[in-house]
């Protein structure tokens, strides 16, 4: 990578998008406002691609999620591979029965004659203002169900190699984007550059706790790290990237040197990805572990609009160091 | 509609022998599902079709066998007219690995790409959206297909519904929305669950090219079958068939089925669309050794299918670890 060239995590996005259109004319997307009539996306992520594709392969639709899902399966069980926009992640509760009982299970419940290689890309995150319905987490409402995988990217880099591997892949994958990131600047990766799903990546190794994250919170979790090293602790950082299904080798073979785990999301504490993932951890490594794995997530509560609540709702590093140091004892 | 039968001559012979043919592979289908669920040879939750078979059996014989179809849970006879071969269906239909699917979907989620039989639901109303998805297909690989999508008047009640037809008919997509109206959803008559008059008058609000017809009139079902197919295969657009029929049983097998007033089921039961359907060949001049011809292959289809189903195996339990993902799960 070039350190002198930077992008944003929109154009992340949009270039893998370009990139996969043209190495592919079975790749289409739809979704709201997405042609360049349109704006080219809310977030601008496909300004451009109805000019250098065509509206038949970027077609905005009508504000209709069970159409546009049903769109995007029936294209893809017919040998495309659709890259349906629901436009905030709070939409997908209205096209549940099309991702939930169609795109996940028709691989499976066809013996294999039918598949669905559907990416869906959404946004979503606390921080901006949204209230209740633009900003929920619900990464494990999907993890939850046999038959999908599910992204999330923490800098535009492997976003766009995340993005592009997701569309190749065969299954059904949900792309999770976060509304606060979309202007987040970072390097920016040589054309092809892809990301495996279901691989985790460790930033930084440590000897004495493993914090394991994904999404928004790995920037923060970088600097706590940074910041907990001056204080004599030394911090793994793992981001999932794919968080189902997660990288379990790579999590398993972190906390059985270090001996402590911390899991941070920014999704609510109680049913999260983190539950499962301190399970795995607790079931496999019990006799290895100094103390009990700690999660730390939002808090139990629709995401409030008013600015002190919204932020009290919303993890925080404090409460990660504080988990930190009571483990180290 | 033994009158309406006669009056109408204008499709040709070997059409309709060939509609007729459909219609008895999906009567004697159905029929021997039944006898053997009676028997306790079979378990299962079945969905009847007696009554709608000859409504499907035309409007598959205006397909290819490569045009695309989307039906529901009720859709054996859909599925059979299509062209499904009877052993695949049956060993499905009873859990064996020699099925469509391996077993792994059942009766109400029956997939055959090989006749063009791309998705079963089991979730009322959500294959129309799909069905979209593969005329939207169809229209950017411009490879020529039409899709039918199989549905009841119940169906029609739901968003989905709507959503589908305002974006096919936005698209001009090439798909045909088949209304089967049994005027049944369940166990609620047409009139207590559906505000429209009928099904047709939902088709204006989006623009749509609509048609009502007497679903189980093999002439009128077909040539209102036809004349959307050559819309769609032209590239005109979408067409709503709200095709009048009557589900002569319950929901599903042994259901009660008390709820429906003694004088329809009277009146069903006289204008029965399988023996009109015979009387209208013998009519036009069909020997009755040609239609026992018909039968008597059916029959042995039939047979076979049973017996293979019978004695094929069940799926090896490695199964729940295959087909999950594109990659085998880890066991």
């Amino acid at each position: 990578m070039s350190t002198t060239d930077k992008i944003s995590f929109a154009q992340a996005i949009n270039q893998a998008l370009d990139e996969a259109m043209g190495a592919d004319p079975k790749v289409m997307i739809m979704g709201e406002d997405i042609a360049d009539a349109q704006g080219g996306g809310v977030f601008k992520a496909t300004k451009g691609l109805s000019t250098k594709y065509g509206t038949g392969r970027v077609r905005t639709t009508p504000i209709a999620e069970q159409a546009i899902m049903g769109a995007a399966v029936g294209a893809a069980i017919a040998g495309y591979r659709p890259v349906a926009e629901i436009m905030f992640m709070n939409f997908l509760t209205v096209c549940m029965d099309q991702l939930v009982n169609h795109a996940a299970k028709l691989r499976f419940m066809s013996g294999g004659k039918t598949w669905v290689p559907l990416t869906v890309r959404c946004t979503t995150g606390a921080g901006v203002g949204f209230g209740g319905q633009h900003s929920d987490m619900l990464e494990a409402w999907f993890a939850h169900v046999p038959g999908m995988k599910v992204v999330s990217a923490s800098n535009p880099a492997e976003a766009k190699g995340l993005l592009l591997s997701a569309i190749e892949d065969d299954d059904p994958t949900l792309f999770i984007e976060d509304i606060m990131m979309y202007s987040q600047q970072g390097e920016a990766p040589e054309p092809g550059f892809k990301v495996p799903l279901g691989k985790a990546r460790v930033r930084r190794e440590g000897s004495d706790v493993s914090v394991i994250t994904y999404g928004r919170p790995v920037r923060l979790m970088d600097e706590m790290a940074e910041k907990m090293a001056g204080e004599g602790i030394n911090v793994e950082v793992i981001d999932l990237r794919t968080i189902a299904p997660f990288d379990e080798e790579t999590v398993l073979n972190s906390v059985a040197k270090t001996g402590r785990a911390v899991i941070v999301h920014e999704a609510i504490k109680s049913f999260g990805t983190g539950a499962e993932i301190s399970s795995r951890i607790h079931e496999e490594l019990f006799s290895d572990l100094k103390a009990p794995v700690q999660r730390i997530g939002s808090k139990y509560a629709p995401v409030p609009f008013s600015p002190p609540l919204e932020q009290a709702f919303l993890y925080s590093e404090d409460e990660v160091t504080t988990a930190i140091k009571r483990m180290m004892g | 509609m033994a009158q309406q039968l006669d009056q109408a001559n204008d499709i040709d012979g070997a059409t309709l022998i060939e509609i007729f043919r459909r219609s008895m592979r999906v009567y004697k289908t159905d029929e021997r599902f039944r006898q053997m669920l009676m028997s306790g040879k079979l378990r299962l939750v079945y969905y009847p079709v007696r009554g709608q078979e000859v409504l499907s059996a035309s409007m598959m014989s205006a397909l290819n066998i490569d045009d695309y179809l989307v039906t529901t849970y009720r859709g054996v006879h859909d599925q059979v007219a299509k062209g499904i071969p009877l052993k695949d269906l049956w060993a499905e239909f009873t859990g064996k690995v020699t099925g469509t699917c391996k077993g792994k979907g059942g009766p109400m989620h029956i997939t055959d790409p090989d006749t063009g039989v791309m998705v079963t639901t089991g979730i009322v109303g959500a294959g129309l959206p799909i069905a979209n998805g593969l005329a939207l297909a169809s229209q950017e690989s411009g490879d020529g297909r039409v899709t039918v999508v199989c549905f009841g008047d119940g169906a029609t009640n739901i968003g989905a519904f709507h959503e589908a037809l305002n974006l096919a008919s936005l698209w001009k997509l090439p798909v045909i929305f088949l209304c089967q109206n049994n005027r049944y959803g369940e166990h609620t008559a047409y009139a207590a669950s559906t505000s429209a008059k009928q099904i047709v008058d939902r088709a204006p609000g989006y623009s749509m090219e609509a048609v009502r017809v007497d679903g189980n009139n093999p002439i009128e079902m077909y040539n209102a079958a036809k004349t959307a197919v050559d819309r769609a295969r032209a590239g005109e657009g979408p067409t709503l068939i709200e095709a009048m029929t009557y589900r002569m049983l319950g929901h599903t097998f042994g259901a009660d089925f008390s709820y429906v007033p003694k004088e329809l089921q009277e009146e069903a039961k006289a204008n029965d669309p399988i023996p009109a359907f015979r009387t209208l060949l013998l009519d036009r001049g069909v020997g009755e050794d040609e239609i026992a011809a018909i039968e008597a292959a059916i029959d042995a289809e039939l047979d076979a299918a049973v017996e293979h189903a019978l004695s094929s195996e069940y799926p090896g339990l490695e199964e729940l670890r295959i087909d999950v993902l594109k990659e085998e799960i880890r066991a």
